[in-house]
């Protein structure tokens, strides 16, 4: 059997999917965070049904692609019931919906979401007169508050037991069209009988936070200052974690790993140990700064903050050719560009998409800030540190500054921005933990696939042909990073890190372990000295700014392939990242020779 | 029945004043979207605030409270005094 969840943007759907079968949905607010299909199952009475979350629909009119997504599904997919989750304390505009799902002629049960908010602000629904209107059940609930689900399921199962045979939405167009010319009368009629409404808002927590917060002239600052603390913060906690995870996990291997493959081939020994052990164990230590980082991601995802930041930035991104989505889905890059890149659905116009995905890869993701964690610690002293990792901050802005500039003329858009700012809120404990959990296995169980393959490449690389001194001019990485060297010499990177920059084209996950290896050196503190004693700060800078600016991963190339269906875009992303990386790395490099800094 | 001549666009309505949506126009994609968030003839609209350097209008309606671009907003009318 199977159920479909269907509403507006930001009206709970997820919130209430994670919440009857126990997935992770990813939950925030903002509109337009579920862009795919989501399916998971929830035991009703003894049988398994099956729920899918749908990406929110503002109409079924709806034109772009994830609303085209919506419409496809209910077309093609026979369902056994529709749920239809409307945000109760707007129900004065969501229930046009509701009579549109009504002209589908599939069995519907509607939940009247967001129950404590409707009650704090002031809403009163009288359910069983709408019930009997709609000739549907409703039922009012908060899906963030576990407390609702008993009931939930078993009005579910009722009205399971009451439908017929799964259907698909035959006529769609026909369906909605007849009902339309009545829809206003009939949707004012509703609310007429079964709402009442406030006379004036209660939300003054919200106002007044507006009032600060989208000030005219402190509300960017204010929005820096407030990313600038938050990763402070990050680091002030998570990177002493880091370091005491590192050192465990180097005794580990000293103490007991070692003798215990002390008597292995040599081969054997070292693929496992200097190989997988050393490479998974760096990237291992990085687990808690990623917890920390989406910890917080979670807080100003859920707050609602990200929709101001649209407004604030509105003005400037409309200059470059962009709009305020595109900055918070470059914001919300700076965890994992695949997703954000993913985000850019909402959007209808073609050029603004495409011009999008083009920035987004510049934002400086989780998986290249390890890199970068990891090299300003070995590099330079800590006062230093932390304005190097400013510095790759500002350059990442830049860079995609510069982009959308550039491309801005190739893709034109002409898009309507309407966009809601929905009211402040504050997520749950679990919801923050749940979050951050799920990225954390995500980046483990993903960044493991890569780094197995990735380590071990390249510690084969450095060994074969089996005998040569390991990672020497005769090996085959040295072969390979000679060979590219009239490329990048002339931005300092040695044939060593070449190699690691060529892995790391596959996932920045990759770079460090393949440090580790390449240096043959577990211990964090020991491989810092090591290219410490190896290369300069320039050209520890240099690196880091090919790593920043070139292709993010391979995942990244993948989506925007799939989400832009054009090799031409995704191509004009590779090579058009390539030679920005290549091209700042030459005039810092070469500037800092001719300034005599190294 | 006010006339055509008393309305005028929502970019002419000043932050903190209110009025009432007389007509909605642009192309059907933009009008749906903009019922879809509420905004229908004879609906009370309040302008709250608007960005600097020309950005979009902070609006509410009804329980809602969205934004829009000022060039989108020319596209509402509005009268400024229900009658
Ligand atoms: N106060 C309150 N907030 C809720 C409730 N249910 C969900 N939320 C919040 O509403 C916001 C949106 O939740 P989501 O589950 O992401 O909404 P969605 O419908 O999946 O949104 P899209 O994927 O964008 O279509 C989040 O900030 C949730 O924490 C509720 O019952 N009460
Ligand atoms: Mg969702």
């Amino acid at each position: 059997m199977t159920m479909a969840l269907v509403g507006m943007p930001n009206s709970g759907k997820s919130t209430f999917f994670n919440g009857l079968t126990g997935s992770h949905s990813p939950i925030g607010n903002w509109p337009g965070l579920t862009v795919e299909l989501h399916q998971g199952s929830v035991q009703l009475e003894g049988r398994s049904v099956q729920l899918i979350d749908l990406p929110g629909i503002y109409d079924l009119h709806g034109l772009s692609e994830d609303e085209a997504i919506v419409r496809r599904f209910l077309e093609t997919t026979p369902v056994d019931l529709l749920v239809l989750i409307i945000n109760a304390s707007q129900i004065d505009r969501q229930l046009r919906l509701a009579l549109q799902v009504q002209q589908l002629g599939l069995p519907a049960l509607l939940l009247l979401n967001m129950g404590d908010e409707a009650e704090r602000f002031g809403v009163r629904i009288n359910t069983e007169a709408l019930s009997q209107r709609l000739c549907m059940p409703v039922l009012l609930i908060s899906a963030k508050y576990s407390a609702c689900f008993k009931t939930v399921e078993l009005a579910l199962a009722a009205a399971l037991a009451k439908a017929g045979p799964p259907r698909r939405v035959e006529g769609l167009e026909e369906r909605l069209g007849a009902g339309e010319a009545a829809l206003e009368g009939r949707l004012a009629e509703l609310l007429n009988q079964c709402v009442q409404l406030p006379e004036r808002l209660r939300d003054q927590l919200t106002r007044r936070l507006d009032r600060l917060l989208l000030h005219p002239l402190l509300g960017l600052p204010l929005f820096f200052l407030a990313m600038f603390l938050m990763f402070q913060a990050i680091y002030a906690l998570g990177v002493p974690l880091q370091q005491l995870l590192g050192q465990l996990l180097n005794g580990f291997g000293t103490a007991v790993l070692t003798p215990l493959l002390a008597s292995a081939p040599a081969f054997v020994r070292g693929l496992l140990l200097e190989g997988l052990y050393q490479g998974i164990g760096t990237v291992a230590a990085f687990l808690p700064v990623i917890f920390l980082f989406f910890l917080a991601m979670a807080v100003v995802e859920d707050s609602g903050y990200l929709s101001r930041a649209a407004f604030l930035m509105d003005a400037l991104m409309e200059r470059l050719g962009l709009d305020g989505r595109s900055f918070v889905l470059s914001l919300m890059g700076f965890g994992c560009n695949v997703p954000a890149i993913l985000g850019t659905r909402v959007m209808r116009s073609k050029g603004l998409r495409i011009l999008t995905m083009l920035v987004i890869p510049f934002s400086l993701c989780s998986a290249r800030l390890n890199v970068f964690l990891f090299m300003t610690a070995a590099l330079f002293a800590p006062r230093q540190g932390a304005a190097v990792l400013f510095s790759l901050y500002l350059i990442s802005f830049l860079a995609a500054i510069l982009t959308a500039l550039i491309f801005k003329g190739q893709f034109p858009s002409r898009e309507p921005l309407l966009l809601e700012l929905p009211p402040y809120r504050f997520p749950t404990i679990k919801q923050m933990l749940v979050r951050s959990w799920t990225e954390v296995r995500h980046f483990w169980f993903w960044s493991r696939k890569f780094i197995i393959f990735g380590v071990v490449a390249v510690w084969l690389l450095n060994n074969l042909p089996w005998g040569v001194a390991p990672a020497s001019d005769q090996s085959l990485s040295g072969l390979l990073g000679s060979a590219l060297q009239p490329l990048l010499q002339p931005i300092g990177i040695n044939p060593k890190l070449t190699v690691a920059l060529v892995f790391g084209f596959i996932a920045k996950e990759i770079v460090l372990g393949g440090l580790a290896v390449i240096y043959n050196q577990a211990d964090m503190g020991q491989l810092g000295h090591a290219l410490a004693r190896d290369i300069s700060w320039t050209q520890a800078y240099s690196f880091m700014l090919f790593t920043l600016l070139y292709t993010p991963c391979l995942s990244t190339v993948a989506v925007i392939r799939s989400e832009s269906k054009r090799w031409g875009v995704t191509l004009l992303s590779v090579f058009w990242s390539l030679l920005l990386a290549w091209l700042v790395a030459f005039c810092f490099f070469q500037g800092s020779r001719l300034m005599g800094w190294a | 029945m006010p006339q055509q001549s008393d309305t005028s666009p929502l970019s002419t309505l000043r932050p903190g004043e209110s009025a009432t949506i007389e007509s909605l126009g642009g192309d059907l994609g933009l009008m749906r979207r903009l019922k879809a968030l509420g905004l229908g003839r004879g609906q009370r609209i309040h302008l709250l605030r608007r960005a600097w350097m020309a950005g979009p209008l902070h609006v509410r309606v009804g329980m809602t409270e969205l934004m829009l671009r000022r060039v989108d907003a020319i596209h509402i009318r509005i009268t400024p005094r229900a009658a």
